[in-house]
C-alpha cells in the first residue's frame, strides 16, 4: 500500500484508535475557554458570538475604499480589514515619483490623517472592529487612525481592532520592512506598550505565521516559527521593562488556513496549547488571559489557481471550514479570482457568502470544538505540537529567532519548502485539480476587476492641495520633535499623534525614521 | 534537463518596484540552476539601472522580472528602455507573476521576449528561458 502523509509530512495510518491518544488526554484538552485552551479561546465560542467576518479590502483612493467598505457592511460583513498600497506600507507619499505606478494598486493610498478620515467617513469607528495589515509604518497608521477616531468623537476605550505590526515576519516572508531589525522591534514595542496602556479593546500586534505559510513553509513550520517569534517579541518587550501580564493579554495571532482540513484544524489546537505552555512556563504568566491564544485566520491565496478559477470557491470553502473547526476569532475568505487580479465586487460578495453559509447553514458553529476526542485529530494535534516544539527548540539552540533571521536561515527553510512543493506539483506527486490533472485546454478567464487608472492621479492632486493649504510651521515643528524622540528611548506614539494632528504626511514621518534608523537590505538568498 | 551549450545559460533575476512576494522568483531561480543555468538573483526593489548593470557585469543572456503587485507593465517598460539605452540588444527580458491574460500581449508589445503568468508550469518556465538562450547561441 502507498504511504500517505499530511501536507506537512506526518505519516498517516489507515485508521486511528484509542492507542493513538495518550491516557492523559483530558488534561491536555481541558475545557473550552480554560487552560490549556486546546479546545478554544472562549467557553461558548460561536454559540455566544460568531467569528468576525473580515474581508481584506482596499484599493485606489480613500473614497474608493470607503465605498467598498460601505458595500461590504451592507452585505452583512461584521468587521473591516484594511489593505494598504505598497507606497503606504513602505513609507512613501503618493506624489513620490519613485512609486508612481504603485499608488492605490494593491490597497488604499494613505498620505495624511485626512485620508484615514475619508476611509471611515460615515462609518462610526467606535462601533467597528478594524484590522490593519501594516507593519513597517504601523505606528504612523495607528496615529492616523487614532486621530481620525478622535475627530469622530470616539473614546479611546471604544477603539477596537488589530494592527498587524509584526515586523519579524516581514524579514522572514512578507518583505515590507524598511528599517534594521533592532529599530524595527523598538517601534513594534512602542505600539504594543501604548496600546496596552491606552486602548483596552485594541490588539497592538498580530503575530503571524500566515505569510511564511503562503511563502511556502508547511503547517509545522508555520506554528514553530510563529511561537518562536512570539517568544522573541515577549523577550524584547520585557527587556524594556514591561511586565508579561501587562502586554500578553492583547497579543493576537494570525494563521493561514489551507486545504488539508484535519491538519489545519489540529494545527491551531496545537498552537493554543503551545502558547499556554510558553506563557505560563517560560514567562510565568499569572493572568489567564495572558496564555489565551486568539487568532485571525486567513484563507490561502497560494493554494488558489489561475486555471479554472471557480474551483477556488470550493478550495476557499474547505479552508474556511478548517478555520471554523479550529476555533478562529475572525476569518478572511479569498476571492476566487485573486490568482489573477484584486477581486471584483461579485467575487468579494461570494467570499463573504461562503462564510455566512458555513455560519448559518452548515451547523458546524453550534457546538464548541466538535473534533475533540477524535482519535485521528487528537493524534494529529499531538504530533504537530511535538514537531513544532522541536523547531522552537532548534531556534533557541541556534541563538534565538532574531539572530537566525539576520543570518537568513529561516528564510532559506521557507524557500526550500516552497521548492519541494513545486517539484511535487511538477512531478505529479501532488495533485492540483485543473493544474496537473483534469486540465482543460479552452479556458476563458472570468471578468476581472478593472483598475481605475485615474485614482492615483486623484490621490496625488488631493495631497498637493492639502499640502498647499497646510500651516507649515506646526508641521515642521512636529517633525523635528519626532526626530528627537526617535533618537531617545521614549515611546514615539505621542510624538506621532502630534505629527498626525499637525498635517504631516506618512512619507515625511517615514523619512524622519529613515534618517535616524537607516534602511535595511536583506541578506542574499543564495 | 539538458544543459545549454555552448557554455551555461546566464540569467539575472530581479524583483522590481516595491513588491516583496519572492516565493516564485526563488523557486524559478532554483529550478533554472538545477537545469544547468548560472543564476544571479538580485533581490527586492531592483531599479532598471541596477538590473542592467548586473546584466552587463554578469554577461547575462536573460533578465527575468517577477512582479506580483500589478505594476508589470510600468516596470517592464522601464527595464526595456534602460536596456536599449545601454545598448543591450542581445539580452532578452522575460516577465513572470500575477499577470492577467489581457496584459500578456501588451507585455510582448512593450518588448518582453516571453511572459509567464501565474499558473505557468515550472517546467515550461525553465524550458522557455533555456530555449531563448539556445536560440541566441544558434543551438537547435
Amino acid at each position: 500500500m502507498t504511504d500517505l502523509f499530511t501536507d506537512s509530512g506526518i505519516e498517516l495510518r489507515p485508521f486511528y484508535d484509542e492507542d493513538s491518544v495518550g491516557s492523559d488526554l483530558p488534561e491536555r484538552l481541558g475545557e473550552p475557554g480554560h487552560p490549556p485552551f486546546t479546545r478554544g479561546a472562549y467557553e461558548s465560542m460561536y454559540r455566544g458570538r460568531l467569528w468576525s467576518m473580515r474581508q481584506y479590502a482596499g484599493y485606489g483612493s480613500a473614497a474608493d475604499t470607503n465605498a467598498r467598505y460601505r458595500y461590504l457592511l451592507s452585505q452583512g460583513q461584521t468587521a473591516l480589514s484594511v489593505a494598504f498600497d505598497l507606497p503606504t506600507q513602505l513609507g512613501f507619499d503618493s506624489t513620490d515619483d519613485r512609486v508612481a505606478s504603485e499608488v492605490g494598486r494593491v490597497g488604499v493610498a494613505i498620505d495624511t490623517v485626512e485620508d484615514m478620515e475619508m476611509v471611515f467617513d460615515g462609518l462610526p469607528i467606535d462601533q467597528l472592529s478594524v484590522n490593519f495589515t501594516i507593519n513597517a509604518t504601523a505606528p504612523i497608521i495607528l496615529a492616523f487612525y487614532l486621530v481620525a477616531a478622535e475627530r469622530q468623537g470616539a473614546a479611546m476605550a471604544d477603539v477596537a481592532g488589530t494592527l498587524q505590526n509584526d515586523i519579524l515576519k516581514e524579514f522572514l516572508a512578507r518583505k515590507t520592512f524598511i528599517f534594521p531589525p533592532d529599530h524595527s522591534i523598538r517601534l513594534v514595542a512602542d505600539v504594543v506598550e501604548y496600546a496596552s496602556a491606552e486602548l483596552p479593546r485594541f490588539n497592538g500586534i498580530s503575530i503571524t505565521g500566515y505569510h511564511a505559510r503562503e511563502a511556502g513553509c508547511d503547517a509545522i513550520q508555520e506554528v514553530g516559527l510563529t511561537m518562536a517569534s512570539a517568544v522573541a517579541y515577549s523577550e524584547a518587550f520585557r527587556a524594556r521593562g514591561l511586565d508579561f501580564d501587562f502586554f500578553a493579554p492583547r497579543l493576537s495571532f494570525h494563521f493561514a488556513s489551507q486545504l488539508d482540513l484535519f491538519e489545519e484544524a489540529a494545527k491551531v489546537r496545537a498552537a493554543r496549547r503551545m502558547w499556554h505552555r510558553i506563557a505560563t512556563e517560560r514567562f510565568g504568566a499569572t493572568k489567564e488571559a495572558s496564555a489565551r491564544l486568539r487568532f485571525f485566520s486567513g484563507c490561502s491565496g497560494a493554494t488558489l489557481t489561475a486555471q479554472q478559477p471557480l474551483n477556488n470557491v470550493v478550495r476557499s470553502t474547505l479552508q474556511c471550514l478548517a478555520a471554523v473547526l479550529g476555533g478562529a476569532q475572525s476569518i478572511h475568505v479569498m476571492g476566487y479570482d485573486e490568482a489573477l487580479e484584486i477581486p471584483t465586487e461579485e467575487s468579494v460578495r461570494l467570499a463573504l457568502r461562503t462564510q455566512q453559509i458555513i455560519a448559518h447553514e452548515s451547523g458546524v458553529a453550534k457546538v464548541v470544538d466538535p473534533l475533540a476526542g477524535s482519535y485521528f485529530v487528537e493524534s494529529l494535534t499531538d504530533t504537530l505540537e511535538e514537531r513544532a516544539w522541536a523547531l522552537v527548540e532548534e531556534i533557541d539552540a541556534g541563538g534565538g529567532y532574531v539572530s537566525m533571521l539576520a543570518e537568513g536561515i529561516p528564510q532559506r527553510w521557507v524557500a526550500e519548502a516552497a521548492d519541494r512543493y513545486e517539484r511535487d506539483v511538477a512531478q505529479g506527486a501532488k495533485i492540483r485539480v485543473g493544474v496537473n490533472k483534469y486540465v482543460e485546454d479552452d479556458e476563458v478567464a472570468p471578468p476581472l476587476f478593472e483598475i481605475d487608472v485615474e485614482a492615483a492621479d486623484r490621490q496625488r492632486s488631493t495631497l498637493r492641495r492639502r499640502l498647499a493649504a497646510r500651516d507649515e510651521k506646526p508641521a515642521a515643528e512636529a517633525l523635528s520633535a519626532l526626530r528627537e524622540v526617535l533618537k531617545s528611548d521614549d515611546n514615539a506614539m505621542p510624538a506621532l499623534l502630534h505629527c498626525a494632528r499637525s498635517g504631516c504626511t506618512l512619507g515625511e514621518i517615514a523619512d524622519e525614521m529613515r534618517a535616524v534608523f537607516g534602511e535595511y537590505r536583506e541578506p542574499q538568498a543564495w | 534537463m539538458a544543459v545549454s551549450a555552448p557554455g551555461r545559460a546566464r540569467v539575472v533575476l530581479a524583483k522590481p518596484g516595491l513588491d516583496g512576494h519572492d516565493r516564485g522568483v526563488k523557486v524559478v531561480g532554483m529550478a533554472l540552476r538545477d537545469a544547468g543555468a548560472e543564476v544571479v538573483y538580485l533581490g527586492l526593489h531592483v531599479s532598471p539601472e541596477q538590473a542592467v548593470a548586473a546584466a552587463v557585469a554578469e554577461d547575462a543572456d536573460v533578465i527575468g522580472l517577477s512582479v506580483l503587485s500589478g505594476v508589470h507593465l510600468a516596470v517592464t517598460e522601464a527595464l526595456v528602455a534602460e536596456c536599449r539605452r545601454a545598448g543591450l540588444d542581445d539580452v532578452s527580458v522575460v516577465v513572470g507573476g500575477t499577470i492577467p491574460p489581457q496584459d500578456v500581449p501588451k507585455l510582448l508589445g512593450i518588448g518582453a521576449r516571453a511572459v509567464y503568468p501565474v499558473g505557468t508550469p515550472l517546467g515550461d518556465v525553465v524550458s522557455g528561458v533555456l530555449g531563448i538562450v539556445d536560440e541566441k547561441r544558434g543551438v537547435s
